[in-house]
C-alpha cells in the first residue's frame, strides 16, 4: 500500500468545465473534469514527458516484465531477439533500488529472473545478471496469458512497495486457456498492480491486449515492427518510473435522488469507468484510475439530477481524488471539483453545449465509430462499415485528431473529410488495421 | 441516536411534496425513502413573509390625469413631462432612438464560468447589518430537504441544493428610510444592490437618502458592479451633504463616484475568471433620491426608477425619472406609443449605464419641491415591471408607507414576487419630507 510518509506524493487539482444552466425541468448535467497531478517528483517535468528520478530517489516500486516465449516468437527469429533486446533496454531504464522480475510466458509462466518466487533489487549487478538470464530465453510452447499475470501478481505482492507495475508483451492469441480463465485472472489482478500491454507483429488479438490494459489501468499499443520494441519498452519503463502514487480513485459524490449516468476517462484515452464503481459512503462512489505521475487526465461525467425550480441551484456532483486504504480509511489527495446545476428560463444559456463537453462527446463517438466500423468491415457489412468509418473521418477531422485521421486514411480513401464521404480501401495492410483499432481510443485535447 | 425512520415528523414528502400519512416509510407518489430524512426540528426555519398580498388586482383603475393639468402638482405625471434637469441645470436630453450604445439587461450568450462563490466581501457591503435570513450557523441544516448539513461550499450534503446567500434577500432600515432587495423567483443570484442612509444638512435639518443599483446581467460580475456603485454613491452623499453641498450637486457627484467605482472593477485582475473568453466590463444602473425638509432630488443612469406617491391618495402620483432605455427613447422621439414600445422585445435594452464600456457618462439629476407629504420609491425594473405606471405603483403602496417604510418595501417586493418575480426586485422607501425626529444621529 502507498506509504505517504514519503515526500513524493503529487498534489492533485481538479478543474471542471460545464454549462451549468438547465432549462425548466432539465435534469441532465454534463461536465468535463480535468485532473492534474503535479509536484510529486524531484524533477519538475510536468506534462507528457515522464521525468526520471535521481538514483536512489523516488517512490518504492516493483516491476514485472512478462515476455511472450511461445513458439511463434521464432517466426521470424528476429522477433525473439528483438523482444530480448527490448527487455534488456527496459531493465537498463530501471531506477536503482526498484524491485523487478522477468517472467517468460508460454502456456505456463516461468520465472526467468531472479527466480525462487523473489524479486531482484535493481543495481548494476542485478541488471547485468538479468540481461545474462535473458540470453537463455527461447521460443517454444503455447500462450496462456492468465498464468503470466498470476505469476506476476505473486511476485509483485512479495515486496512492500508503493507502486506495482507490469509490462506484458505478446505476439499471439491467448489460445491455451479459455477467455473465462483470462477474465478471472484479470479480475484477480485488478487493483493489485497496473499493467501496460503490447502486441508485437500482427498475429495477436487486439481486443485481448486492449482488454488487459483496460482491466489493469495501463496502456495498450501495437509494435508492428519488432525492431521498434526496444524504444517502446524504454518509454514504458520511463513512464512507470515516473509514477508517484498508486491506487488512486476518482471519488464522485452526487446528491440524493441523483443518478450518475456515466463516468469515463476521455483523455489521454477513452476508458469507460461507469461499471467499475465501488460504493464509498453515503451517495459517493470510487472509480479506479490506477497510478499517477506528473500528468493530467480528463473525465466526462453525466449526472441526472432531480429537477428543481427556475432560479434554483444545486450541486450535481463533487469530484475528489482519494487513495482508499484497506482499513476503510482514505487519503485525500487534495483538490476537488464542483459540478453545478442552475435552472434558468434563459434559453440561450440553457441550450448551449460547453465546448469541452462537445469535444469529448465527439472523441468518444470517434472511438466507437472506428471500433464499430472495423467490426462491420470484418463481418463483410461494407455498406455500414463505410458509413461508420466515414463518420469517424468526419469527427477526427473536425476535432483536429491528426494521429487518428492519419490511421484512418490507411483504411479508407477519404473523398471529403468534412462530410465524412469515404471509400473502403480494397487492400488494407493488417498492421494498419490493427494499429487503427488499438489506438482508436486515443483522444486529443480541446484546442484552446 | 435512533436509526428508526422518523416518518411521523413529516407532513409531506421532501422530494415531491406529496402529503404523507403517519407511518409511511416511502412516499406514495414518488417512492422517496423517508428513512433518510431525520425528524424536522421543532422550530421550523423562519420563512420570509412579504406582507399582505397586493390590493386592487382587477380594479378598474382611474385614468391618469391628462398631462399639463397639474402645473401646481409636485411633479409632472408622465415620464416625458418630468421637468428634470441635469446637474448643470440644462434640460435632459431626449436622445436619438438608436443611441450608439445599447445593451440588453439579459445574458446574450451563455457565460461559461459565471458562477462564483458568495462574494467574501459581501459582509462589508451595504447590507452588512441587514436582517438577512439564513445566517451563518456552522451546524446549519439545509433549507431545501432539512435533512442534510450544509457543507463549506454552501451546498447541502444530502440533496445538493444551494443554500440562500446573504444577498438573496436583504432588508435594511436607516432612520426614516428602508429598503428590501430580493433575488426573485427566476434568477439564481441577486445582482441588485442598494444603500440607505440618513444624515443632516449644515443647518441641522434632516436628509434621508437611498441608492439602488441593478447589475447588467449581460456583463461580467454584475453583482459586484451594483454593490460597488451603491456603496460609492452612498459614501459620497453621506460625506457631501453635511458639508453643505447642494443635494443636486451631491447627487451628480455620487453618480460620478459610483461610475468610477464600477470602472475600477474592470481593471481589477481577476485570476479566478481568467478563462472567461468574453470579458465584458462589469456594469450596472443607478438611481437615487435625497429627501430633505423641502427639497426632493433624484438622480439616475439606466432604467431604474423613482416614483412619487403622495400620502393623500387623491393627489396624483408621478414617476420622476426617465429611463435610459430603448423604449423610453422611442416614446420620447414620438416614434412609438408607450404601449407599442414596451411591448417590443428591445424595450428593456438600456442606453445608459455605469461601467468601463459606457460610451459617455450622463448622470441625470432633477430637483423637485413637492407641496405635500408622501413617499419616494426608488426601485429596479424587477419591481416596476409589475407596476409600470405611477398610478399602478401607488395602488400597491400601503397607506401608512411613510410611517412604516420597511413594511411598505416588503409589500412592494411581495407584489413583484406574486407577479412572477422574473427579475431581482429592489425598492427603497424614502418618506418626504425627511422627518426631523432623531435626524442626524439616531
Amino acid at each position: 500500500m502507498a506509504n505517504f510518509a514519503k515526500p513524493n506524493v503529487p498534489q492533485f487539482s481538479v478543474d471542471v468545465y460545464q454549462n451549468e444552466y438547465l432549462p425548466e425541468g432539465g435534469r441532465e448535467v454534463n461536465a468535463i473534469a480535468t485532473v492534474t497531478a503535479t509536484g510529486g517528483g524531484t524533477v519538475g517535468g510536468a506534462g507528457t514527458t515522464p521525468h526520471l528520478y535521481a538514483p536512489g530517489r523516488g517512490p518504492s516500486a516493483a516491476v514485472a516484465v512478462m515476455v511472450d516465449c511461445s513458439g511463434s516468437m521464432d517466426h521470424p527469429p528476429t522477433k525473439m531477439r528483438n523482444a530480448r533486446d527490448a527487455t534488456a533496454a527496459a531493465i537498463d531504464t530501471l531506477r536503482d533500488g526498484v524491485h523487478f522480475a522477468v517472467v517468460g510466458g508460454t502456456h505456463v509462466a516461468q520465472e526467468v529472473y531472479p527466480g525462487d518466487g523473489r524479486l531482484a533489487v535493481a543495481d548494476a549487478t542485478t541488471r547485468g545478471q538479468a540481461k545474462q538470464a535473458l540470453r537463455r530465453l527461447g521460443a517454444g510452447g503455447g500462450t496462456a496469458i492468465g498464468t503470466w499475470l498470476r505469476l506476476a501478481d505473486r511476485l509483485l505482492s512479495s515486496a512492500d512497495v508503493a507502486i506495482r507495475h507490469g509490462i506484458l508483451l505478446t505476439d499471439g492469441r491467448n489460445e491455451h486457456e479459455s477467455p473465462q480463465e483470462l477474465r478471472a485472472a484479470l479480475d484477480e489482478c485488478a487493483g493489485r498492480f497496473t499493467c501496460d500491454a503490447r502486441g508485437v507483429g500482427t498475429d495477436w488479438e487486439v481486443k485481448e491486449v486492449t482488454g488487459i490494459a483496460s482491466a489493469l489501468l495501463g496502456t495498450a499499443d501495437i509494435v508492428a515492427d519488432p525492431a521498434g520494441l526496444a524504444a517502446d519498452f524504454t518509454r514504458m519503463m520511463e513512464t512507470a518510473m515516473g509514477k508517484e502514487v498508486a491506487d488512486v480513485a476518482l471519488r464522485v459524490w452526487t446528491p440524493v435522488g441523483a443518478k450518475l449516468r456515466f463516468v469515463k476517462q476521455v483523455a489521454p484515452t477513452v476508458e469507460e469507468l461507469t461499471d467499475r464503481r465501488t460504493e464509498a459512503g453515503p451517495r459517493a462512489g470510487d472509480y479506479p484510475t490506477g497510478s499517477w505521475g506528473d500528468e493530467s487526465r480528463d473525465y466526462h461525467l453525466c449526472v441526472e439530477v432531480p429537477a428543481a425550480g427556475l432560479g434554483q441551484e444545486m450541486l450535481a456532483a463533487r469530484i475528489s481524488l482519494v487513495v482508499p486504504q484497506p482499513d476503510g480509511q482514505v487519503t485525500n489527495l487534495g483538490g476537488q471539483g464542483l459540478v453545478r446545476a442552475v435552472w434558468t428560463d434563459d434559453m440561450a444559456a440553457s441550450t448551449s453545449i460547453n465546448p469541452q463537453v462537445a469535444h469529448y462527446t465527439g472523441q468518444a463517438e470517434l472511438a466507437q465509430a472506428i471500433q464499430q466500423g472495423l467490426d462491420l468491415r470484418k463481418a463483410g457489412d461494407f455498406e455500414r462499415a463505410t458509413a461508420k468509418l466515414g463518420r469517424a473521418v468526419q469527427l477526427a477531422s473536425a476535432s483536429g485528431n491528426a494521429d487518428t485521421a492519419k490511421l484512418l486514411s490507411k483504411v479508407v480513401d477519404v473523398v471529403d473529410a468534412a462530410t465524412g464521404t469515404v471509400r473502403l480501401k480494397a487492400k488494407v495492410a493488417e498492421a494498419d488495421e490493427m494499429t487503427l483499432e488499438t489506438r482508436s481510443t486515443k483522444t486529443v485535447r480541446v484546442k484552446k | 441516536m435512533s436509526q428508526m425512520p422518523q416518518q411521523a415528523a413529516l407532513a409531506k414528502c421532501p422530494s415531491c411534496a406529496e402529503p404523507l400519512e403517519s407511518g409511511d416509510l416511502f412516499c406514495g407518489a414518488c417512492g422517496y425513502d423517508l428513512s433518510v430524512v431525520p425528524a424536522a426540528p421543532e422550530d421550523h426555519p423562519t420563512l420570509t413573509m412579504t406582507g399582505s398580498a397586493a390590493p386592487g388586482d382587477g380594479v378598474d383603475w382611474p385614468a391618469p390625469e391628462p398631462a399639463g393639468s397639474g402645473s401646481t402638482q409636485p411633479a409632472a405625471h408622465r415620464a416625458a413631462d418630468v421637468p428634470g434637469t441635469d446637474s448643470g441645470g440644462n434640460a435632459l436630453h431626449h436622445g436619438e432612438p438608436a443611441a450608439p450604445g445599447v445593451r440588453f439587461d439579459r445574458r446574450p450568450e451563455p457565460d461559461e464560468y459565471p458562477l462564483q462563490a458568495p462574494d467574501p466581501r459581501a459582509p462589508a457591503g451595504p447590507a452588512a447589518d441587514a436582517a438577512a435570513p439564513g445566517g451563518s450557523d456552522p451546524a446549519q441544516v439545509c433549507v431545501a430537504c432539512r435533512a442534510g448539513r450544509v457543507d463549506e461550499d454552501g451546498y447541502c450534503e444530502n440533496c445538493g441544493h444551494a443554500q440562500p446567500r446573504e444577498r438573496d434577500r436583504m432588508e435594511r432600515e436607516s432612520g426614516p428610510v428602508a429598503a428590501v432587495s430580493d433575488r426573485g423567483l427566476r434568477h439564481h443570484r441577486n445582482e441588485d444592490s442598494f444603500g440607505v442612509a440618513h444624515t443632516a444638512l449644515p443647518d441641522g435639518s434632516p436628509a434621508a437618502l437611498a441608492i439602488v443599483c441593478d447589475g447588467v446581467s449581460s456583463a461580467t460580475r454584475p453583482d459586484e458592479a451594483s454593490m460597488a456603485a451603491s456603496q460609492a454613491a452612498v459614501d459620497t452623499l453621506v460625506a457631501a451633504l453635511p458639508r453643505g453641498t447642494h443635494p443636486q450637486t451631491a447627487m451628480h457627484e455620487a453618480i460620478v463616484a459610483a461610475a468610477r467605482a464600477v470602472d475600477s472593477l474592470a481593471e481589477e485582475p481577476e485570476a479566478a475568471r481568467e478563462h472567461d473568453p468574453h470579458q465584458n466590463s462589469p456594469a450596472c444602473t443607478i438611481v437615487g433620491a435625497i429627501a430633505t425638509g423641502g427639497l426632493l432630488v433624484v438622480g439616475w443612469v439606466g432604467d431604474s426608477r423613482v416614483y412619487w406617491v403622495p400620502d393623500d391618495r387623491s393627489a396624483p402620483p408621478a414617476r420622476l425619472t426617465e429611463d435610459d432605455s430603448w423604449a423610453a427613447q422611442m416614446v420620447a422621439a414620438g416614434l412609438m406609443s408607450e404601449a407599442q414600445a414596451y411591448a417590443d422585445e428591445r424595450a428593456h435594452a438600456i442606453t445608459g449605464w455605469l461601467g468601463a464600456d459606457a460610451y459617455e457618462l450622463e448622470p441625470h439629476t432633477a430637483a423637485f419641491k413637492p407641496d405635500r407629504p408622501g413617499v419616494v420609491l426608488v426601485c429596479t425594473d424587477g419591481l416596476w415591471n409589475y407596476a409600470e405606471t405611477a398610478q399602478e405603483m401607488a395602488e400597491v403602496v400601503p397607506a401608512d408607507a411613510a410611517a412604516r417604510p420597511l413594511h411598505s418595501a416588503q409589500v412592494l417586493v411581495g407584489h413583484a414576487l406574486d407577479g412572477g418575480g422574473h427579475d431581482n426586485v429592489t425598492v427603497a422607501v424614502v418618506p418626504f419630507p425627511a422627518p426631523s425626529r432623531g435626524a442626524g444621529s439616531a
